[in-house]
């Protein structure tokens, strides 16, 4: 008997980031799959990422037929995400035919068929053995031209053809009133429909991806957000938040020995996820930055996700308490990535933490505060995304600290003490106490997954030398 | 009405047709037949009509932007013209291609 795999579909991969996990290894092999959107949706790059890696990852040859944009405008284009079309060209590994209809130019007297365009693509796949093809936008066609019905039957011909070539294509198409797009194209390409969708929701623009429909393959139904960046299109999969990832026996220091004391094994678990909460000037910040600091002199890399403070600053500010991060951001054993939170959306910033968690392959990393991100979303979205977060970092075996912003008003609790102190492994809390003419900090640890640890509020001093922990009192 | 007794167009030596056709196709053998006798039949001095195949000459078809087929297309006397179809309506096509009547 043969395997079950030989009877599932077969996929072609899309070589873009997160959208082989949403369609479970990518588009239908073989067969033509349509992206549709309204204009400026990122069709275009999307087609031609496809194309181009599937030139540089798979060794799969590729013809852009262009109904829109010519030759140069689409090199141009894809120039700044380091695509080298010209390069490609010369190699033979891609084909741009750019098909100009000069409406003006055209009279139709009687029957006619679209074989100029099967001889240009059958010619041009064949000429460099291509499997990868596509039309952006045949619909262009349809501009002007009296007999829409040739049209029609002439692309389904297409279509067909296409198939029988055994070429995977993308056809794009422009996002209609009432249909998919405008002319309907979705009625023939019926394997695999993809929408890109642009909005712009509270002054934030977001990107977003869905799969319509998948004939024979199960597939993500979410929207999925995503981003175009200086390396083209990277698509963010919701991971399942199914809770089997790894666990580590090992702990990893908080970076201050006083405070590794406060806990059973002498810090955190490794791979396990902290949160700091605290009012402001609670020292969050420096706390996070011994734990960044006890991360580098494990040679560890760490990236820190920045939301207040930029690198300069937070290099600054940690000298004067004697904690010295400067040489381990020059050695790039720490990452400082600094953004306002109100640049972006919610899930561009957890897009952004995704990419950079991949490319920088980090041990450790801190997001200092969360908080700030309640600015930019709802309750509800920011508990979403923080789940999802910490999922990928429990999954990639990282060692998180969140710190978050609470309220100085007690009777107020913050968002994000109710909705993700239930998600962190390791609760830290400080507080600030206006106590006989000053200000005396204190710390307490709320709870500690895993392993037992110290009960008591303890009091601690900011000096030119960093944190002390004074002595606990057991009130 | 047959077509002898059209008057015979006038052309000056210009007149440069091309028609990109697929093959043996029923409309490709079609549009052949009906240039052919239009240009015998009207066209009183000379011209040149190249009958091109796309099958035949795949590259022509990306060079020239064909996209239709039947194709005819007149390169001189400018402006550039392109007719699509079977050319079955003869008057149509001396229209388009902007033969003018000259005694």
């Amino acid at each position: 008997m043969k395997s079950n795999t030989n009877k599932s579909l077969a996929k072609t991969r899309t070589g873009i980031d997160g959208l082989d996990e949403v369609t479970e290894g990518g588009f239908p092999e073989g067969r033509p799959t349509l992206i549709c959107g309204s204009a400026g949706c990122g069709k275009t790059l999307l087609a031609m990422q496809f194309l181009v890696k599937g030139i540089t990852e798979d060794n799969e040859h590729g013809v852009f037929m262009s109904f829109e944009e010519g030759v140069k405008d689409l090199t141009q284009n894809v120039q700044s995400l380091g695509f080298d079309l010209e390069k490609l060209i010369t190699q033979k590994k891609l084909r741009i035919d750019h098909v100009r209809i000069e409406r003006s130019e055209i009279e139709e007297t009687g029957e006619y068929d679209l074989e100029g365009i099967f001889v240009r693509l059958n010619h041009a796949i064949d000429s460099i053995g291509a499997k990868r093809v596509v039309l952006d936008t045949i619909e262009s066609l349809f501009g002007g031209l009296d007999n829409s019905t040739i049209l029609r039957s002439e692309l389904r011909r297409l279509f067909q053809w296409l198939k029988d070539k055994g070429v995977t294509t993308i056809i794009t198409g422009e996002r209609g009133e009432n249909s998919l797009t405008r002319q309907g194209l979705e009625e023939y390409v019926s394997d695999c429909v993809i929408l890109l969708d642009f909005r712009v929701i509270d002054q934030i623009a977001t990107r977003r991806l869905r799969i319509v429909k998948y004939r024979g393959s199960t597939h993500g139904t979410n929207e999925y957000p995503f981003l175009i960046d200086e390396s083209g299109i990277s698509v963010l999969p919701i991971t399942s938040l199914k809770l089997e990832h790894h666990t580590s026996n090992e702990i990893v220091s908080t970076g201050l020995p006083t405070l590794d004391n406060l806990f059973a094994r002498g810090g955190f678990f490794k791979g396990s996820s902290t949160l700091i909460t605290g009012s402001a000037g609670t020292a969050k910040t420096t706390l996070s930055t011994y734990f960044a600091l006890s991360s580098c002199k494990r040679n560890e890399r760490v990236l820190y996700f920045s939301f207040e403070e930029s690198p300069e600053q937070l290099i600054r500010n940690m000298q004067s308490v004697d904690i010295k991060i400067e040489q381990y951001v020059k050695s790039k054993l720490l990452y400082i990535h600094a953004s306002r939170p109100s640049l972006q959306g919610l899930e561009m910033h957890l897009l952004l933490l995704h990419k950079l968690i991949k490319e920088y392959n980090p041990l450790t990393v801190i997001v200092d505060p969360i908080s700030s991100l309640v600015t930019v979303g709802s309750g509800s979205e920011v508990r979403a995304m923080l789940v999802r977060l910490m999922d990928m970092l429990k999954v990639k075996g990282i060692s998180a600290l969140f710190t978050s912003l609470t309220p100085s008003d007690q009777f107020e609790s913050s968002i994000t003490e109710t909705t993700i102190s239930s998600l962190a492994d390791t609760w830290i809390k400080l507080s600030n106490k206006e106590h006989n003419k000053g200000r005396v900090r204190n710390l307490v640890v709320v709870k500690s997954r895993g392993m037992g640890h110290s009960s008591d509020v303890s009091d601690f001093i900011i000096t030119d030398e960093g944190i002390k922990i004074l002595s606990s009192l057991s009130v | 009405m047959k077509d002898s007794q059209h008057p015979k167009l006038n052309t000056d030596d210009t007149l440069v047709l091309k028609l990109y056709v697929s093959g043996m196709s029923p409309n490709s053998m079609e549009a052949i037949e009906n240039i052919k006798k239009l240009c015998d039949d009207r066209l009183k001095n000379g011209f040149e009509l190249e009958i091109i195949d796309l099958y035949k000459n795949p590259e022509a078809a990306k060079e020239h932007q064909i996209i239709f087929s039947p194709s005819l297309i007149k390169i001189s006397p400018l402006p550039k013209k392109i007719l699509i179809g079977t050319f079955h309506d003869a008057e149509k096509v001396i229209t388009v291609l902007g033969l003018s009547i000259k005694e």
